[in-house]
């Protein structure tokens, strides 16, 4: 198609009203955000990097960085170890399976985050599931203290998130041509062989987008993380909302927030190149298939393969 | 051809992992629903007897019904402004292929990739130094926002499938601009754009960080009501609200099955 530009923008018109909303309501606000960062407080008056530098001393707000950044891997590694088991059976599973595996994978994302949250402190509190399972076997004599601890919270993200990670790899492994994992069984591979031979490395980049999703969901999951850690597990999000309601210290959580925000990026960028690499070609082919949003930055292209591949996953039982 | 013990261990591990996997996404929706019929006063599991008081004192309280119809009334007029601003959007982006486009379609979905946290604090800054007040249209906006790249992904990918030919006809046989979206492209699209609103309702009645900054002292969202209860005490309330919540919105995805199917916004027509 031969279009001049201005055909081009007065295409655009339809999206005016939604960009100046984005104007005042995204760019303006985050643009004021990182200006606030370089002010001094609490006089807002003198310019400076000394919410920076109070970062960088201070030791305790950089290691809740990597903490977050930590749980949000630990999470999408767990995610993705545990969604390759339920997507191999998925694949070999016939249309009655598919959809109760279906429902069973969208069943989380349906339900709200509050709720999800409170189904955990159910199972994990102290007269929970688990103690009361624990102590009625004899196993343990007292209740163990499973909630607000690092375990307790891994294991709650990852019900929570892992909907984020099954959807795009499975939708992954139905678009893996069957003959290729049946010819390499017929060459004589063991199924373990295949597996990590041959069905690992072409769906990698449903993985990665998977381990994308559930890592940016993870890290910046609010209420879970302050419900499930309960106070005890200080993570960005509970530390950003503390600085600015709690102590009143807008500039130091706007550089937090900044911080924050370019870290997760970072990670999504870097990890997300790291999948293309390797399988560049086939990448570009399953994403000029599935995502219209191939075009999009590549971080932004990863978050949003989502919603393509949710379709897909119920297209079949449709 | 006859598999090995290694292969066979192999498909065993898998299958029991998935099984577990399986169990592990059910469990906490079945938790949730079985102690909301709890007739003891506590979350203890499995109950130590069963009734329906809870429902009926949490249709009681106001406390808590009062924070959810406001919810559903923010949740309402976000999915509204996101989806008719989003839809328009959604389609000039899909006309136009230049830089522009793909420019606007990044910032259209960018609040996903923002940690929501910083968001809402950049918006309550930028309303504090512009001396605005908080009311339902700043909250409207923010969960908007929140809102947007859902109905940009999943109506752009409606408007993907949808055969540019039919346009073309459209117009070849004298039909204008306008009548041409009301009458072949907007239907054509509307499971998309209903799909999305859906997914937008849902992701705007759930918000949390948001309401959190941009709800004053005398509005309260059901979430942050929810959370302050349970950051008290374990209120049995709050599992029959989950029960509430999970059966609506079961409800509300099934009468969306029916209308739009599923696959949101994608299957074909």
């Amino acid at each position: 198609m031969t279009k001049s530009k201005s055909g081009t923008l007065r295409d655009l018109l339809p999206a005016l009203p939604l960009a100046a909303l984005f104007l005042v309501g995204f760019v303006l606000p985050l643009t004021v955000l990182g200006a606030l960062s370089f002010f001094q407080s609490p006089e807002f008056t003198e310019l400076g990097f000394d919410q920076y530098r109070r970062f960088a001393d201070d030791g305790l707000a950089f290691s809740i960085l990597a903490d977050t950044l930590l749980i949000g891997a630990e999470v999408a590694t767990l995610s993705l170890c545990l969604a390759y088991p339920l997507g191999l059976v998925y694949l070999a599973a016939g249309p009655r399976l598919r959809t109760i595996l279906t429902f069973l994978i969208m069943l989380p994302l349906l339900t709200s985050t509050v709720v999800r949250t409170f189904a955990w402190i159910v199972i994990l509190g102290r007269e929970g599931i688990v103690n009361s399972i624990m102590q009625a076997l004899g196993i343990w004599d007292q209740p163990a203290r499973l909630i607000y601890t690092w375990g307790g919270l891994i294991l709650a993200l990852t019900q929570i998130q892992l909907p984020l990670m099954a959807l795009p790899l499975i939708n992954s492994l139905i678009r893996l041509d069957p003959t290729l994992p049946k010819a390499a069984e017929g060459l004589g591979a063991s199924r373990v062989r295949v597996f990590f031979t041959v069905i690992l490395p072409l769906t990698r980049p449903g993985a990665v987008a998977g381990w994308l999703l559930v890592f940016a969901a993870a890290s910046t999951a609010f209420i879970t993380q302050s419900l499930i850690g309960g106070g005890r597990i200080i993570l960005m999000p509970l530390y950003i909302y503390q600085q600015a309601v709690g102590e009143q210290a807008w500039p130091f959580a706007a550089a937090l927030s900044l911080i924050f925000t370019a870290a997760v990026i970072a990670v999504v960028v870097a990890v997300d190149r790291l999948g293309k690499d390797r399988t560049a070609a086939r990448t570009a082919r399953l994403k000029a298939e599935a995502a219209p949003a191939a075009s999009a930055d590549a971080g932004i292209a990863a978050m949003v393969s989502l919603k393509p591949e949710q379709a897909d996953i119920g297209r079949p039982n449709a | 051809m006859p598999s090995t013990l290694a292969d066979r261990l192999f498909s065993a591990v898998v299958r029991l992992v998935a099984a577990l996997t399986g169990l592990l996404l059910l469990t906490p929706t079945l938790v949730v629903l079985v102690v909301s019929f709890t007739g003891g006063s506590s979350l203890k599991f499995p109950p130590p007897s069963w009734s329906i008081r809870w429902y009926v004192e949490l249709f009681a309280s106001a406390e808590i019904i009062d924070p959810a119809l406001f919810s559903l009334k923010l949740a309402l007029l976000a999915t509204l402004v996101s989806t008719t601003l989003g839809t328009a959007a959604a389609l000039g982006i899909a006309r136009s292929r230049g830089w522009p486009a793909r420019l606007l379609d990044a910032l259209f979905m960018s609040p996903m990739v923002l940690p929501a946290m910083a968001f809402s604090l950049s918006l309550l800054v930028v309303l504090n130094a512009l001396g605005l007040r908080l009311s339902l249209g700043t909250l409207v906006v923010g969960h908007a926002i929140i809102c947007v790249p859902y109905v940009i992904r999943m109506v752009g990918a409606a408007v993907q499938q949808l055969d540019p030919a039919l346009a073309k006809c459209s117009f070849g046989l004298g039909a204008s601009h306008f009548y041409t979206l009301r009458r072949i492209t907007l239907p054509l699209i509307s499971r998309g754009i209903i799909a999305s609103g859906l997914v937008a309702f849902l992701s705007s009645f759930d918000n949390v960080p948001v309401s959190l900054f941009l709800a004053d002292a005398r509005t309260e969202v059901l979430p942050i009501k929810l959370w302050a209860i349970l950051e008290g005490s374990l209120d049995v309330r709050v599992a029959a609200v989950s029960g509430v919540v999970v059966v609506a919105t079961l409800v509300g995805l099934i009468v969306v099955e029916r209308i739009a199917g599923f696959g949101p916004g994608l299957r074909s027509r």
